[in-house]
């Protein structure tokens, strides 16, 4: 496997669901790639249409009212319409995803260890107490304390955080190439937070996997990823490296969405800037930049939908870098705080 | 352990007297129920009248006469039915019992694994024709009255094709001990307990497919998918197991009701002499001491049953077992 090819390669993903006879897009026109040991955040407020991204790549929508078209490339294999039985092959072995409630997500009447083993069992072809052995080991590497007793334990015996730490033991138990964690700390009290984000951090050099990280966080992104990409109410809004879109952010909901960072350090503002109004329905998208009802800049142009367009590092759909008003350039909190 | 036995005999102690007080006021507080004028015959003269009231304690304030019944239900064992004189009461439930027993264990073996066979297939094969007509067949079943259907079942098995090869080997109506043998028991019992479960398999299917589909919603069947299973597995191992607990709770009242002389309707059509038949014989002659030994029996038996699926809870749900 070459580097350069990227591990995950979506393009123009459409997804869109049936409802009352009518075909509601959902996500749409969706493009971005993960390569090879890479940390990739899908940033956007709730409803933007991050989860159902994920779930479509793991073939896990099982509704019959879904319309899902474009492509997904794993490896170079076709994942958008691949057959459930070929999916299986690659589901748990080479892509793994972890949920965000940690609590529902395990089965409430197995222990730890047995679920774990199964996700061995179900993908190599090695004896209980190996599955075993591995589970322990794996526990252990994420830091669960006693990692013998605690794979004998229910799921409800266990807290938020070790259990997230149970649930991406057993995402890695097979050592899947891609991870795919949506909003696995959104769940988590700050402290757990910061351990499990340290954890996904490290996996690149410790399991050599690539992570597609989901979250509404922009602190969270800050922390941990190489690439970023901001949806919008289904829509790519902004598609680049961290670096670059902390320091110039060119999408007004980008910028916005930095603006509701707390800071790790010092004084915490009383109130955080918050985006007024809240993003449209998906049956209600305007025809237009679905943010412009909520942006500041917005003007006659935002009347047709933005392309996206290329601009330093990043990609971006605003027509304001076009029209050469780009937002101003910013501190980067992270590093003078 | 023994804290928790000591509890439950407790708690069974407690509903038994309960149950008991409320049946025997119950009782006497009904109009025309008064037992002497039965015992005593039609036109029977006062002498009559006052002699049996005095013989049977009658004229004895209410608790002492609750009492009296208690030693001779349980102590003794010797209460005798107001209507055949001299009957006894608990040879005649012994006798019934087993009948009951048998009748309702045989069905519930044949509900269970007809309606878990029946909920987990109409689940797998959500919304097409093959979860559709499981769905129907269940709701017929719901609606067939068991009466009726045990009429047909003996019309055909018993009349008009008894002479045939198909069903020459049913014996009449009527029970066959189980130690008297064996097989007889089986064929006097097996159209009984299909006609009784056909009910319980419509009601359980149905039930098990809706508790299976919402279970499929959640977030560990999810997980159980991500991992890489297979959707057999995914339904049968993570969601059936997981659904099992409802089912089993459902169960044990369903079952406990049969023992306790639910299934009177099936007994009645078999010509099976059952605890069911036995109470509403009991019931329709207004004999207390009757009423009140299968009323007790039939009480014992619900809270063993439900004792039991306590037990079978806390085996099949780890989280109940933490919560005690
Ligand atoms: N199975 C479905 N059928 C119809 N609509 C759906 C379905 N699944 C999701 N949606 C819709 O898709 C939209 C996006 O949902 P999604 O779960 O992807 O949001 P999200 O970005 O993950 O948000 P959150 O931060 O709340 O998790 C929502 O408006 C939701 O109502
Ligand atoms: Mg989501």
């Amino acid at each position: 496997m070459h580097a350069d090819v990227p591990l995950l390669e979506v393009q123009n993903l459409c997804i869109s669901f049936r409802s009352h006879g009518r075909n509601v897009p959902i996500v749409e026109n969706v493009s971005f790639s993960v390569n090879m040991q890479e940390i990739l955040a899908i940033v956007g407020e709730s409803g933007s249409g991050k989860s159902v991204t994920a779930t479509a790549i793991m073939g896990l929508i099982d509704t019959r009212d879904v319309k899902i078209t474009g492509s997904a490339k794993f490896r170079g294999q076709e994942l958008i319409g691949l057959p459930q039985k070929a999916f299986r092959q690659l589901r748990g072995r080479h892509i793994a995803m972890v949920f965000q409630d940690p609590m529902t997500a395990f089965t409430p009447v197995y222990t730890i260890g047995w679920q774990i083993d199964e996700q061995i069992r179900a993908h190599e072809r090695v004896s209980k107490s190996e599955a075993r052995a591995r589970t322990v080991q794996m526990l252990g590497n994420m830091g669960v304390p006693d990692p013998e007793r605690t794979a004998n334990r229910y799921p409800h015996q266990l807290s938020g955080g070790l259990r997230q730490r149970a649930m991406i033991a057993m995402a890695l138990s097979c050592n899947p190439a891609l991870l795919i964690a949506d909003e696995p700390t959104t769940a988590l009290d700050v402290t757990v937070q910061a351990q499990i984000l340290d954890l996904i951090r490290n996996l690149r050099h410790d399991y050599g996997s690539s992570v597609l990280l989901i979250t509404h966080d922009m602190g969270v992104v800050a922390e941990t990823c190489d690439q970023v990409m901001v949806m919008y109410s289904g829509r790519v809004a902004e598609f680049g490296p961290g670096d670059a879109i902390f320091a110039q952010p060119a999408h007004p909901y980008t910028a916005a969405l930095l603006d509701s960072i707390p800071p790790l350090t010092g004084p915490r503002p009383t109130r955080l800037p918050s985006i007024a109004g809240s993003p449209p329905s998906p049956s209600e998208r305007p025809a237009g930049c679905a943010f412009a009802p909520r942006c500041n800049y917005s003007h006659k142009s935002c009347e047709t939908v933005p392309p996206l367009v290329t601009y330093g590092q990043q990609s971006v759909a605003c027509v304001l870098p076009v029209e050469g008003r780009a937002l101003p350039s910013r501190a980067v909190t992270k590093d003078l705080a | 352990m023994i804290s928790a036995l000591l509890k439950r005999l407790g708690q069974t102690l407690f509903v038994l007297f309960g149950i008991s007080v409320l049946v025997f006021l119950v009782f006497f507080a009904t109009p025309g129920a008064d037992p002497t004028s039965r015992i005593a015959g039609k036109n029977a003269s006062p002498e009559t009248m006052t002699r049996v009231r005095h013989e049977y304690g009658f004229d004895r304030p209410l608790p002492v006469q609750y009492a009296t019944m208690m030693k001779k239900l349980f102590i003794t064992r010797d209460l005798a039915s107001y209507v055949d004189r001299g009957e006894l009461v608990v040879p005649e439930i012994v006798r019934a019992a087993p009948v009951t027993l048998s009748l309702a264990t045989g069905a519930a073996v044949i509900w269970v694994v007809a309606s878990v066979a029946m909920g987990t297939v109409a689940a797998a094969f959500r919304h097409t024709w093959i979860d559709r007509s499981l769905m129907m067949l269940g709701l017929i079943g719901i609606s067939i009255p068991v009466f009726w259907l045990g009429q047909v079942a003996n019309l055909i098995t018993q009349a008009r094709y008894h002479d045939t090869w198909l069903f020459s080997w049913v014996p009449g109506l009527g029970y066959i001990p189980f130690l008297e043998s064996p097989v007889g028991w089986f064929r006097a019992l097996i159209i009984p307990w299909v006609v009784l479960a056909v009910l319980f398999i419509g009601i359980y299917g149905r039930v098990l497919r809706a508790d299976l589909i919402t279970v499929s919603g959640e977030d560990f069947m999810r997980t159980a998918r991500a991992k890489g299973l297979s959707p057999t597995r995914v339904l049968l191992v993570h969601g059936l197991r997981t659904s099992m607990i409802t089912f089993v709770s459902l169960f044990g009242l369903d079952f406990a009701q049969l023992i306790g002389g639910g299934a009177l309707l099936t007994e009645v059509v078999f010509g099976l002499q059952g605890v069911g038949r036995l109470t509403y014989q009991a019931l329709s002659n207004l004999d207390l001491p009757l009423i009140m030994a299968s009323v007790m029996y039939s009480a014992v038996f619900v809270v063993m049953a439900n004792a039991v699926v306590d037990v079978v809870y806390v085996l099949l749900d780890p989280r109940v077992r933490d919560a005690r």
